[in-house]
């Protein structure tokens, strides 16, 4: 496998299962599944509903670990991990974007901005300053003293954006981070990813049910009993 | 933005609610803070009693008086040093709400009785000399403004004079100090054979006798001895230690010790459940933010702490402006009632009790909300991510 673990693999899957237990009934998601993403790509994942999309983003983004098999971030495994490790992991690599933008209520835009940088050892006006930042690169720093609730859904999407690239880690997972917005908003919250992957260089790995939304990416796998089949994009 | 500021704005997500709780909180704590102030102020006389001081009152009741004569038969009792007696005159100064504790006592054997008292020399010969003096202690001398060579007439509400008047006039001649702070000076004393001689009615009487012992040890035997004298007498006797003697005084105003801890522990155990209850509900409706916590890298622990440290906050804010207001409570009423409950006021013990009630009414309705957040699941809680 050493010929996989490139400069330029992000994530390597080797022989990953996936499986739940309903019951005495067992539900495998994934068996054997081998596949590896490559720093720098733009994926999106497709596939009918249940089908185990927001599974394998749970089993990269290190929420959940994988039944059998390894996986490795950056030739580090991360699937024998303990649940402190594994948190703390995340905060270091990986953002996340939620179909719902899942902003704390309590807070302003940049306070939830900030939320992750708690989790990092910086001083409070370091924090402040990278929050700005982050809520620029987005286009909504005119918002920053907003709460969730004063700002429409493509403005709290773009301010969950910010949330998850402020800490600057490798890769973003977005589960349908457009299907709860209308079609120009979800337009310009994809184009504001495909900028983050050009331009900054981030790797992100996107669930979607919509076709226009998966053209926005460099490549589209579809998810189907198991199994990913790869299809470049038109785009 | 940091921690505490998050611990706070979660607090404080529902305002009303949050207010309402600290509320709750702080009426507890107001209420623990002036009881337990007044219970304190109580009690100190029990604290201050001699162990070698016994009181003697009538068996049907200490308000019941006896008869002179038994002053000089209770000297005679074996182990027995020094018999001194006083009777409740139930004073007032000028007007009824200016109460003044007041007692006829037989002087030269209730300064030996009571030696914790002190004066000087040329007061406690005057004192034992002037037939009118009143020796009023120090706390109540200041609070009426009285100052020695001050004619001051008291007006009894109990007894009367042969020409039907209850104002005796009194000349301050003496005032006492005590040798220790705990002990009241918020009384005053005066010429049993003064009030005697006046009397309209219920003459050559006493109302209770205080007998110091040779000997503590000898407390109990001495006790016996006394009721024993008078057994089957019309004035039977109770003989006890002026510590049990100040305890039924206490319990005949109610059992203040069972009121007030029925009365705390209400409101605690009312509180207890309504902050329990309200903060599980609070960490529920927020399974999802807390889910969300969890996976931008916030461990469980930190959740759990996080979590607790909002009901500490809850309980602290609650506490302390409970507290604070008990204090401004009590600090106003001690003025007022220097005279009447000497020492009231919120001590360190109280204080101290309050912050531990605090600690503990935050661990137990935190640790269950705290216990929930930590194992809030994220796949379950957020469904979709
Ligand atoms: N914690 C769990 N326990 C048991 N079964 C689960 C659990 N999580 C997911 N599943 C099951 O695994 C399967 C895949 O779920 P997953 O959420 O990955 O699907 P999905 O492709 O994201 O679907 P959708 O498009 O509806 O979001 C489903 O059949 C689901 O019921
Ligand atoms: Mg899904």
């Amino acid at each position: 496998m050493t010929e996989d673990l490139r400069q330029d693999t992000l994530y390597q899957l080797d022989h990953v299962s996936k499986s739940y237990t309903r019951g005495k009934e067992r539900v495998d998601i994934f068996t054997d599944l081998t596949m590896q993403i490559g720093r720098g790509e733009f994926i999106a994942i497709m596939g009918p509903s249940g089908s185990g999309k927001t599974t394998i983003l749970n089993l990269l983004g290190g929420i959940d670990r994988p039944s059998a098999g390894e996986i490795a971030f950056k030739g580090q495994r991360i699937d024998n991990l303990g649940q402190g490790k594994l948190a703390t992991w995340r905060a270091h690599n990986v953002g996340f974007i939620f179909q719902f933008y899942n902003l704390m209520p309590t807070l302003t835009a940049i306070e939830n901005v900030e939320l992750p940088l708690l989790l990092l050892k910086m001083s409070g006006k370091e924090r402040r300053r990278r929050a700005e930042t982050a809520l620029d690169i987005v286009g909504i720093a005119d918002r920053a003293g907003h709460k969730p609730r004063q700002l429409s859904g493509g403005q709290q999407q773009r301010v969950a954006i910010a949330r998850a690239i402020v800490a600057d880690p490798a890769v973003l997972m977005c589960d349908e981070p457009t299907g709860d917005l209308d079609r120009e908003s979800a337009n310009s919250v994809l184009e504001t990813l495909q900028l983050l992957n050009t331009e900054l260089g981030k790797t992100i790995v996107m669930v979607t049910h919509d076709p226009a939304a998966a053209s926005f990416a460099k490549k589209e796998l579809h998810l189907d009993k198991g199994r990913f089949v790869e299809r470049e994009a038109l785009a | 933005m940091n921690r505490a500021t998050l611990v706070r704005k979660s607090l404080f997500r529902k305002k009303v609610r949050a207010i309402l709780l600290i509320l709750s909180i702080a009426i507890a704590f107001f209420i623990f803070g002036a009881l337990g102030a007044f219970y304190k102020a109580f009690n100190s006389g029990v604290e201050v009693a001699a162990a070698d001081r016994l009181v003697t009152v009538n068996k049907i009741n200490f308000t019941v008086t006896m008869p002179l004569a038994y002053q000089a038969r209770v000297a005679q009792v074996e182990g027995v040093r020094n018999v001194s007696h006083a009777s409740w005159f139930g004073g007032y100064y000028q007007e009824p709400q200016n109460f003044v504790q007041t007692f006829a006592v037989d002087p030269e054997t209730y300064l030996i009785a009571y030696d914790e008292l002190t004066l000087p020399p040329e007061q406690r010969e005057a004192f034992l000399t002037d037939r009118t003096c009143l020796a009023a202690g120090r706390a109540l001398a200041n609070q009426y403004g009285w100052s020695l060579g001050d004619r001051i007439p008291l007006l009894s509400n109990i007894w009367q004079q042969q020409d039907g008047s209850s104002a005796w006039d009194f000349t301050i001649c003496a005032i006492f100090d005590a040798d220790d702070d705990a002990v009241p000076t918020n009384y005053a004393i005066f010429h049993y054979d003064y009030f005697n001689e006046t009397l309209a009615f219920n003459r050559d009487q006493l109302g209770w006798l205080i007998v110091s012992t040779t000997d503590p040890a000898l407390n109990a035997e001495v006790s016996q001895a006394i009721d024993a004298l008078f057994a089957n007498s019309p004035a039977e006797t109770e003989t006890t230690t002026e510590a049990a003697f100040t305890q039924a005084f206490l319990e005949q105003i109610g059992n203040i010790g069972l009121i007030l801890t029925s009365v705390i522990g209400a409101a605690f155990a009312t509180i207890l459940m309504i902050v329990g209850t309200t903060m599980v509900l609070a960490v529920d409706e927020r399974t999802k933010e807390i889910a969300v916590m969890k996976t931008l890298g916030f461990t469980a622990p930190s959740i759990f702490a996080m979590t607790l440290g909002e009901v500490f906050l809850l309980s602290l804010l609650g506490g302390l402006i409970g507290l604070g207001l008990a204090w401004t409570l009590v600090s106003l009423a001690a003025e007022s009632l220097a005279g009447f409950i000497p020492g009231l006021g919120i001590s360190l013990d109280i204080a101290l009790i309050a912050l531990a009630l605090m600690v503990g009414l935050a661990l137990l309705t935190g640790l269950l909300p705290a216990m929930r957040a930590m194992n809030v699941q994220i796949s379950t809680a957020l469904g979709k991510l």
